[in-house]
């Protein structure tokens, strides 16, 4: 067999071809990480699938995970067309069905000062060692451990940004990942360290560039503020309506640094969203917002967890879900203070707004307190909106679908307000209309009344 | 750091005190003993001295067979369940039977019940009490208007064997045996506690009580209660409990009852003050029905291992059910209390409100579960748990799962986890408020709203309580 046969054959997505087809396209690569690839496929392989009996699982639709619809294309670098740059930024890495296919490269200023924003797989190749020492150091591992396997035997690239000791990246920096033919599957990694008093933005999109093409994603984000550093790290997941996302993301903050970290979600049928927040060094600092709007029979299922190893820490949770229609919202999220991390301060609250009866919103808010000399508090609400401030809209002759959008965006506009970049808020607020249309489409007459 | 020893020292006497209220045992011989160890025969000995229906000695060992086959809750509970050694207990021990005056109870039996003030109580604020040892009910009286109005108030194999009609149209209904492995324990060993039936319109100005006592060492008492308030009767019922420090532990499983029928309330209270070798894993829920309220007052101070989180299941209309919990876990002690509220009915509303302390290594955990299914309208709930940790090795849980569809529902859950501040203590102590007594003002502060719900005889006594729990424990 040749190699180009392995790059046209669509492989099922759990067969062992699959991976074989993987690792073959893989010689260049250091062998350590060859190595860890087949110890994590073996990991997939034996890990159970999970079951709505596990507490990790808890509310969610588990048969909707089959792999079946989906295959596996060795990711091909042939030059293809670029999306359309979505936003200013200081570097951009494109990709298309996990192969890199350009972008913008970092700005000169950024570059001269030692930053290096590479495609994972080119980062691996030149710099092995750096990677090697950050790289799947820090996982989740908040119930889909099964995935997390996947995903390290099977990424290919991703986004690797290194940004050194006392160095500020002024720009954002951007990763736009998009899934291209239909029933592909793509494993992105995102790994972002800031060394000591260094400080970045990054933006990751993930989308389909075809709305109606189907997809599954099974993506990672590994987020590291060594002692002093500052991250802003946003992300919008925008899969089609009809992909399965695994999101399995980590935020980890030593001394005095912070990670501030949005998560967006308006893609795919079902998305199961993992947040870890670790404040691993004495007054770390970790910011876990995140907005979901959930229309038709969309399931988004999100599971936090804010780990406090160290005293003095603070961490502040806030997740804000809209239903429409038969959607579906979990959220199970944890504080979880350990005995010597005295004067922590941790925050949780989750808001879910239940704009149809037929929505089912789940909530799961959790604390595990083992010092005493803490503040921690969560709330969750789940409710309508305001009777009397839709009356005032409709009062004064609005039709009640764009009274009941306007409130949506004024729930929405606290998270949206912390992005620090207009123009990302924007995108966003952009991909929420338009799913807001979808389900106006959806549902014929909204104006009935 | 030795004053500090001196402190520690000082506030385990002090604890001492009151802990020891309970721990005493007089040296009682028994008529019925089932021996140790669980199997179908156990439940035909029990069946045998109770002479009970046949029916209800199926419904025992089908009982058995749930438990036998249901596993422990493992992904979730406790470790220390599995330090249950369910052969080492012994299910039924009874000592004559139950008497209506306390002339009658045996000697030892009724000194245990003098010594703890029970016979007092009822001269003073009771409608009724019953008092049972071990696996029996030793005492049962209630004050003779009240028997007029048609009040029953008998001890559950009474009420099984005199009112079958009302008993066997309930027992068993708001909570089926297979409902969790410790109901169908209860369900298959079950002996005492309290049936009691109150008619239409009737509504109790005193409240009925019960005190419950384990007497012998590795002694499981499973009593089972059932209260039925017919359409628009009012009821008021408290429980008591205490046990003698043994170095073996004891089990209690107890399952609770409530139906609360159109437009009917029933408040019911637990102080909970069994000793430290008590596992205490009980099965509380209530049924309310059309405009109807069920109250749930809970005290958890003593036990082991307390797992308990009482129910309503709110079935008709405008129901109400609330929930208001005060747990103190010490050293040792893991207070595992909560909640479920299960709306199933339009405009019912339900409330939770629970504040625990965590002394020392204790560990206090709040469980909750609030459910809106899909066809309900204007259902509301609110919960709030707060959490006062007084050691820095003090531990507290919040775990509540909160399910919401529907139209116009709303939920609200706010939970908080803090110390006593030394602010707070500091401004006390510069009025010259000594620190332990500014500790002790501050700990009441944060329990007093709920304090205040129970009955009088007990506030006075939760009070005093948490005074002595709270000596010398600053820092």
């Amino acid at each position: 067999m040749t190699d180009t046969f392995y790059m046209t054959e669509a492989l099922s997505i759990c067969s062992d071809a699959a991976f074989e087809a993987h690792l073959g396209s893989l010689k260049d690569m250091p062998s350590w990480l060859l190595d860890i690839k087949r110890e994590a496929w073996a990991r997939y392989k034996a890990l159970p699938e999970p079951r709505r009996k596990d507490e990790q699982w808890r509310f969610a639709s588990t048969d909707g995970l089959s792999l079946d619809p989906y295959s596996y294309r060795v990711p091909s670098a042939d030059p293809q067309e670029c999306a359309r740059p979505l936003l200013e930024c200081g570097g951009c890495l494109d990709f298309a069905d996990d192969a890199y296919i350009g972008g913008r490269p970092l700005y000169e200023e950024a570059a001269a000062r030692g930053v290096i924003f590479l495609p994972l797989d080119r980062a691996l190749r030149e710099h092995p060692e750096l990677v090697r020492r950050h790289l799947f150091e820090r996982m989740p591992d908040l119930g889909s451990e099964k995935y997390q396997a996947l995903h390290v035997a099977m990424f290919t690239t991703g986004v690797f940004l290194h940004v050194p000791r006392g160095v500020q990246v002024e720009l954002p920096l951007a990763g736009l990942h998009e899934a291209v033919s239909e029933g592909a599957s793509v494993f992105p990694h995102t790994l972002v360290v800031a060394e000591e008093g260094a400080s970045v933005t990054m933006f990751d999109v993930f989308r389909s560039r075809e709305a109606a093409a189907r997809h599954f994603a099974c993506a990672a984000a590994d987020i590291c503020a060594l002692p002093g550093a500052n991250i802003r790290y946003r992300m919008v997941q925008a899969w089609s309506r009809s992909s399965l996302a695994f999101h399995m993301n980590s935020a980890s903050a030593e001394r005095s640094s912070s990670v501030d970290a949005i998560t967006i979600n308006v893609g795919a049928a079902h998305v199961r969203s993992e947040q870890h927040g670790r404040i691993v060094g004495r007054g770390g600092n970790v910011q876990m917002h995140s907005l979901t709007l959930a229309t038709g029979t969309q399931e988004v299922d999100q599971r936090t967890l804010q780990t406090h190893d160290a005293g003095d820490g603070h961490s502040n949770l806030l997740y804000k879900n809209v239903l429409l229609d038969k959607a579906h919202t979990i959220f199970s999220g944890l504080i979880r203070v350990a005995e010597n991390a005295q004067r922590t301060d941790a925050y949780q609250t989750n808001r879910n707004l239940l704009l149809s009866p037929e929505a089912e919103a789940d909530s799961l808010p959790g604390l595990e307190i083992l010092a005493n000399d803490v503040k921690c508090s969560h709330g969750a609400s789940t409710g309508q909106l305001d009777k009397e401030q839709l009356y005032y809209m409709l009062a004064r002759g609005l039709h009640r679908s764009t009274a009941q959008q306007l409130m949506v965006f004024g729930f929405f506009e606290e998270v949206l307000e912390k992005f620090g970049n207009e123009q990302l808020a924007q995108y966003v607020r952009d991909l929420l209309q338009e799913s807001f249309n979808a389900h106006e489409l959806l549902n014929n007459s909204p104006d009935a009344t | 750091m030795s004053s500090q020893t001196d402190d520690r020292s000082a506030q385990e006497k002090a604890l001492a005190v009151e802990r020891d209220v309970g721990n005493f045992s007089y040296e009682t011989s028994y008529d019925f003993d089932a021996g140790k160890g669980l199997s179908e025969r156990t439940i035909d000995y029990i069946c045998d001295v109770k002479g009970e229906p046949d029916w209800m000695r199926e419904f025992r060992k089908k009982a058995l067979k749930v438990f036998n086959d249901k596993p422990m809750p493992s992904s979730w509970a406790s470790p220390d369940l599995a330090n249950i050694d369910f052969d080492r207990i012994s299910y039924y021990m009874a000592k004559g039977r139950p008497s209506r005056s306390w002339d009658e109870v045996p000697d030892e039996v009724k000194k245990t019940f003098e010594r703890l003030g029970v016979p007092e109580k009822e001269r003073a604020f009771l409608a009724g009490v019953e008092a049972q040892f071990d696996s029996e009910s030793s005492y049962s009286s209630m004050k003779e208007e009240l028997a007029k109005q048609g009040v029953i108030f008998v001890s559950s194999s009474e009420g099984l064997m005199k009112h079958p009609e009302i008993f066997r149209q309930w027992f068993g209904k708001v909570i089926p045996i297979g409902d969790n492995k410790f109901s169908a324990l209860n369900s298959a060993v079950f002996s005492g506690g309290s049936f009691i039936y109150i008619p239409k319109g009737v509504k109790l100005k005193q409240p009925l009580q019960a005190y419950f006592r384990i007497n012998a060492e590795e002694m499981g008492q499973f009593e089972r209660t059932l209260i039925i308030a017919d359409e628009g009767a009012e009821m008021m019922y408290m429980e008591g409990c205490t046990a003698p420090q043994y170095e073996t532990s004891a089990l209690h499983s107890a399952v609770v009852e409530l139906v609360a029928l159109k437009g009917a309330k029933i408040q019911y209270v637990t102080v909970q003050n069994w000793s430290a070798s008590v596992f205490n894993l009980v099965t509380k829920r209530g049924l309310a029905l059309e405009d109807a309220e069920i109250r749930w007052i809970d005290c958890n101070i003593g036990s082991r291992l307390t797992m308990k989180y009482p129910a309503v299941v709110l079935r008709g209309e405008r129901a109400r059910g609330e929930v208001l919990s005060i747990a103190l876990a010490h050293d040792g002690q893991h207070q595992d209390t909560g909640s479920k509220m299960i709306h199933a009915a339009d405009n019912t509303s339900s409330n939770i409100v629970s504040k625990s302390i965590s002394i020392g290594k204790g560990r206090a955990t709040y469980r909750g579960m609030v459910q809106m299914p899909r066809h309900l309208k204007n259902c509301k709930n609110n919960t709030e748990c707060d959490a006062l940790l007084i050691n820095t090795n003090s531990r507290t849980d919040t775990y509540p799962a909160i399910v919401v569809r529907g139209e116009g529902n709303s939920v609200q859950h706010e939970a908080s986890v803090s110390k006593v501040s030394e602010e707070q203590i500091f401004y006390m102590q510069q009025r010259g408020i000594p620190e332990a007594e500014a500790m002790s003002l501050a700990v009441n502060g944060f329990v007093n709203d709920l304090v205040r719900e129970f009955p009088m005889e007990y506030s006075v006594e939760l009070r005093r309580l948490i005074d002595l729990e709270m000596e010398g424990s600053v820092g």
